[in-house]
């Protein structure tokens, strides 16, 4: 290290002096043009969100910058707690976007959409789960419908079983077992195991008594809720490679042993996306796959289904923001994600799919006569943190289910006060 | 270079790093077993970065070893062509250089001072910084956004030069005063005798010779920075999101489900180029001898 | 591009001469006092940039936590020592307080042996850049992709399937398992703990190694002439002289342990006994809309518990200071 001269170093600190003043104004400018948008989705879904804005941007003159990040429930945690926002941001469920909204961090929507026009267009049961205190504080962009039984074509004929005695009741032929089931997912292992119980207490005990459970009144142990988890563990009896399988396979992998030879299974229970998974992880084409949707059990409750979607939301009062919201719901913008693939549209004008398999789920929401979203995303994050959890025990460990359920009634009694 | 050729000869024969022998057997036994306990989880992840998903999925890494081969170079190609991907490299070495020379200079002041210098309290702010290494950055994320923010900083690099420089400095303080303290005092008494004063004596004496322990941690530093996620997400993010590093556009790779993982094998290898790079570089400074020959100089 | 020019050049100018220039400036300064006054005041301006970084970025966020810890979730009511109950009255909390030992003893003990292991055994052979190379490079590696390198280690399949997990395919060949290393106890701790030791060994190793190669050669070789044995000039020099590094190592991943959350969070998010105090700190702030009470009340904790390491540091340095 050799020592600066008095002179050297002055004229050193004034350059970065001089430079710092000079790069300051360059940033202000076209700011307001800027749009910033943070979501969860990355990948391919991240170029198709691009694609879908372009036409937007190239309308406008504004620019997106879209971050991607699957850790939304901590960045925005911590964004609103300090203030310092996005323009747009996605929002990781129903339960946080009320919060987020009674806290004045999420702007509503009513001046913002075109009312009328996104009432007609949308799945009512969304308008309605985006509605926050009569306001509307979050719209649905992309959906997943929930309770499809996959199948390898080669494997199955097709014919959807008209109950769900009639699925169980189905003669497994060359596949090891009748199911397969993925329950790990890293720090959310166990949702796929609450699709499942959303899936049979809907069709089970109908949309009343999953409405009150999902908003605490109906506890865990409850009859009603206790038959969800017992004919989930039915499934589990039937599932290829038992306990050790389910809760060390990656939901992703889960449906993979559709495609041996000769196959672990022939039914794989997952939403409508899985088919993306079949075709990168499972070796699996297109045409080789298919599904029905999971048939009723009590006929009271036919043709109830479940789902869920990706919310977004407003924290900012720019024009140029609250412009691209309004874009994002109109079906011209959803139309072209969908042509892009792996998009199940919230906007019922949105007709045409690139395949059969999306074109089918987009048919099933809009067909659906009871629609409700994923149980577990419309619960306080604490309890939906414990319903994953106990979903990974309950597999582990089948005979503690009074347990497993009389634990979750305690995180019931606290989870939703703070709501 | 001749001057460190022969130093690393004489340490060589100090060690005796020569010769064969049952010793020696048992010593690369060891030295080989270990490496390759090292190396094999990366060298799995490796062989995976060049395979499709789909076989990724059904066969394990070694399987590619043998034929028939079913290589490919497009996880790889996904990665580059991902959006920005040029500009993310730029920016997370702007980021990171910086995080780096900042916390290093600073925590070598104070590292001095807290050696061979006497003030009041020394011990206990000493021992009172290296007591906040344990503090969890998750719990500094809100209340320093908030102040970023205030400030009108949030989103700028300059914001994360110095969190990263707040967050680095316990570790940094503590290494450099353990090793400064160890220099030799008839060092610094001489150099006070002959009028150096103590900047004189940090930059000429205390500096060159805690080069081996200063290049270690500007590895660490560097590595920490240039593989954080969260300080940069969080403090850049909502602001300015044309200022993220290479880590968050990576990590956008993988879908909202968890899908396309396959892309981070080989963004894994593409981000870890450089730090490695910097690693090979700094190891001429961890040569025997060059703590004495500056010394002497 | 003009913008990016103007920001590399003070990325590599104008950074390391504004720090040069602040400690030339200020010995400047000091050297117009009175001599006896430069003595006293010149410790205070050397730590003070340093100090005025660790009180914005870490001391005032602690009193900030610490104050929190006694609000409630959303930081509007006091609530006294309600989170730090919650934190002894709860029911994971016993798991969680015995894994996080675990993870202190098994993960220190680890890193720091193999780190001091791995230093002097490579001191000793010609391709030492090589395998400092390769013990460093999971240090260079994203969290993320050592998440995946490790699905590709204990990955579990079917055992009527083969095996794509490299130690089950590997114990397959003598017969032995399958084994679900992250999800069967007690095993899948310690399958988790060795992940943070092979994450770390590589900064013991390069720190100690550095420590090492500061051990003058002529004392060593000093000692071999005089017949000493490597075990000899192991226990008798490069112990002694290294244990001060071995102390910072050994403190600083004691530490890191205990924040340790990341593996347990990806890996199995505590599930199958393997929660520790750090995970629950996380999920406590993180879990919308955050309890940051109960999740500052965690980290108090976790400050606290790191008193007694503490103590034996303030211990070591004024014995250092004492000898030297």
């Amino acid at each position: 290290m050799r020592y600066l001269s008095w002179r050297k170093l002055l004229a050193v600190v004034g350059v970065i002096v001089l430079a710092a003043a000079a790069c300051s104004p360059t940033d202000g400018g076209d700011e307001a043009k800027e749009v910033t948008v943070v979501g969860s989705w990355g990948g391919s879904e991240q170029d198709s969100f691009l694609a879908m804005v372009k036409p937007w941007e190239e309308k406008t003159g504004n620019t997106v910058k879209y971050t991607g990040s699957r850790g939304l429930g901590a960045y925005l945690t911590t964004a609103v707690a300090s203030g310092t926002l996005p323009d747009l941001a996605g929002l990781p469920g129903p339960g946080e976007m009320a919060q987020f909204a009674r806290g004045g961090s999420l702007k509503p929507l009513d001046d913002v959409l075109d009312l009328a026009t996104y009432r007609a267009d949308t799945v009512p049961a969304l308008v309605d789960l985006g509605t926050v205190d009569d306001k509307i504080a979050g719209v649905f962009i992309k959906l997943s419908v929930k309770g499809f039984i996959w199948y390898n074509t080669a494997n199955y004929s097709g014919e959807a079983p008209a109950n769900w005695d009639g699925v169980m009741a189905t003669d497994s032929g060359d596949a090891d077992s009748l199911f397969c089931v993925g329950l790990e997912s890293g720090a959310d292992s166990g949702w796929p195991g609450t699709d499942w119980i959303e899936d049979f207490l809907i069709r089970q005990s109908g949309p009343d008594v999953y409405d009150s459970w999902v908003a605490g009144e109906t506890k865990w142990t409850d009859p009603a809720v206790k038959a969800a988890f017992e004919a989930f563990g039915d499934v589990l009896d039937n599932s290829f490679g038992g306990t050790a399988y389910v809760n060390s396979t990656n939901f992703g992998d889960g449906g993979n042993e559709l495609f041996t030879d000769p196959p672990g299974c022939l039914f794989h229970h997952q939403a409508s996306f899985i088919s993306d998974f079949f075709k990168k992880q499972g070796g699996a084409a297109d045409g080789d796959f298919d599904f029905f949707v999971m048939p009723e059990i009590n006929p009271d409750y036919a043709g109830a289904l479940t789902g869920g979607g990706d919310l977004f939301g407003l924290f900012s009062d720019k024009a140029a923001a609250k412009d691209l919201l309004k874009y994002l719901v109109t079906a011209d913008a959803q139309q072209v994600w969908a042509d892009r693939g792996g998009f199940v549209s919230a906007n019922t004008k949105v007709t045409t799919y690139p395949n059969a398999v999306e074109q089918k789920s987009a048919d099933a929401i809009h067909d659906a006569t009871v629609f409700r979203f994923d149980g577990g995303d419309l619960m306080p994050a604490t309890m939906k943190a414990a319903f994953f959890t106990a979903m990974v025990e309950f597999a582990e460990n089948p005979g503690d289910l009074d347990a497993i359920l009389a634990g979750l009634d305690e995180v019931q009694a606290t989870a939703y006060e703070a709501q | 270079m001749t001057a460190a050729s022969t130093s690393v000869d004489r340490a060589a024969a100090a060690t005796g790093r020569r010769g064969w022998g049952w010793s020696r057997i048992v010593l690369h036994v060891i030295v080989i077993s270990l490496m390759l306990l090292w190396v094999v989880p990366t060298l799995g992840l490796f062989v995976n970065s060049f395979r499709p998903a789909s076989d990724v999925a059904q066969s394990g890494w070694w399987n590619a070893l043998f034929p028939p081969w079913d290589f490919t170079l497009d996880n790889y190609s996904r990665v580059i062509a991902a959006n920005d991907l040029g500009d993310a490299f730029i920016n997370s070495l702007f980021i990171t250089i910086p995080s780096t020379v900042i916390p290093v200079m600073v925590a070598a002041f104070a590292a001095y001072a807290f050696a061979w210098m006497n003030f009041p309290f020394k011990n206990a702010i000493f021992v009172a910084i290296v007591g906040l290494l344990v503090i969890p950055l998750q719990s500094t994320l809100i209340p320093v956004l908030r102040l970023l923010a205030g400030a009108g900083i949030a989103g700028e690099f300059l914001a994360v030069w110095l969190a990263h420089t707040g967050y680095g400095l316990p570790f940094a303080v503590y290494l450099l005063r353990n090793y400064m303290g160890s220099l030799p005092r008839e060092v610094f008494e001489s150099a006070a005798i002959d009028g150096a004063n103590p900047a004189t004596a940090f930059f000429r004496l205390a500096l060159p010779m805690s080069v081996p322990v200063i290049a270690s941690l500007a590895i660490f530093q560097f590595l920490f920075v240039w593989n954080d996620l969260l300080v940069a997400l969080i403090y850049i993010g909502p602001t300015d999101p044309e200022n993220l590093p290479m880590t968050v556009r990576v990590a956008s790779l993988v879908s909202s489900l968890g899908g396309e993982t396959h892309f981070l094998t080989a963004a894994a290898f593409l981000t870890m180029i450089l730090p490695l790079v910097v690693f090979l570089g700094l190891q001429r400074y961890f040569v025997r001898g060059i703590t004495g020959g500056a010394v002497k100089g | 591009m003009q913008n990016d020019l103007v920001t590399a050049a003070i990325v590599v100018i104008g950074v390391p001469a504004v720090l040069v220039g602040y400690i030339l400036l200020t010995e400047r300064l000091i050297q117009a006092l009175p001599e006896q006054r430069q003595g006293r005041i010149r410790p205070w301006f050397w730590i003070a940039p340093a100090l005025a970084f660790l009180i914005v970025f870490l001391i005032y966020p602690t009193i900030n936590t610490f104050v929190l810890s006694f609000l409630d979730g959303q930081s509007k009511n006091f609530v006294g020592f309600d989170n730090y109950l919650w934190f002894i009255g709860d029911r994971g909390t016993i798991e969680a307080l015995r894994n996080s030992v675990l993870w202190v003893v098994f993960m220190t003990a680890g890193v720091v042996g193999l780190g001091l292991l791995i230093a002097i055994l490579v001191d000793r052979v010609r391709y030492e850049p090589v395998a400092k190379s390769v013990i460093f490079v999971p240090l260079a590696i994203s969290f993320v992709a050592a998440g995946v390198i490790w699905q590709f280690m204990y990955q579990y399949q079917d055992p009527s399937r083969p095996q794509t997990g490299t130690l089950n395919a590997l114990i397959g060949i003598v017969g032995l398992g399958p084994i679900r290393w992250t999800q069967e106890q007690p095993i899948n701790n310690f399958s988790l703990i060795f992940i943070g030791i092979w994450m770390w060994t590589g900064f013991a190793m390069v720190i100690l190694s550095a420590g090492l190669k500061g051990i003058s050669a002529e004392l060593l070789e000093a000692a071999r002439v005089d017949g000493a044995n490597e075990w000899q000039v192991f226990r008798g020099i490069i112990f002694p002289l290294l244990l001060p590094t071995i102390f910072v190592v050994a403190t600083t991943i004691v530490i890191t342990a205990l924040k340790s959350f990341d593996i347990v969070f990806t890996v199995t998010n505590g599930n199958f006994g393997t929660d520790v105090i750090a995970r629950e700190m996380w999920q406590q702030m993180f879990t919308p809309p955050g309890n940051f009470g109960r999740a500052s009340a965690v980290a108090i904790v976790l400050l606290l518990a790191i008193v007694p390491f503490m103590a034996v540091n303030i211990r070591r340095f004024r014995e250092q200071e004492a000898i030297r």
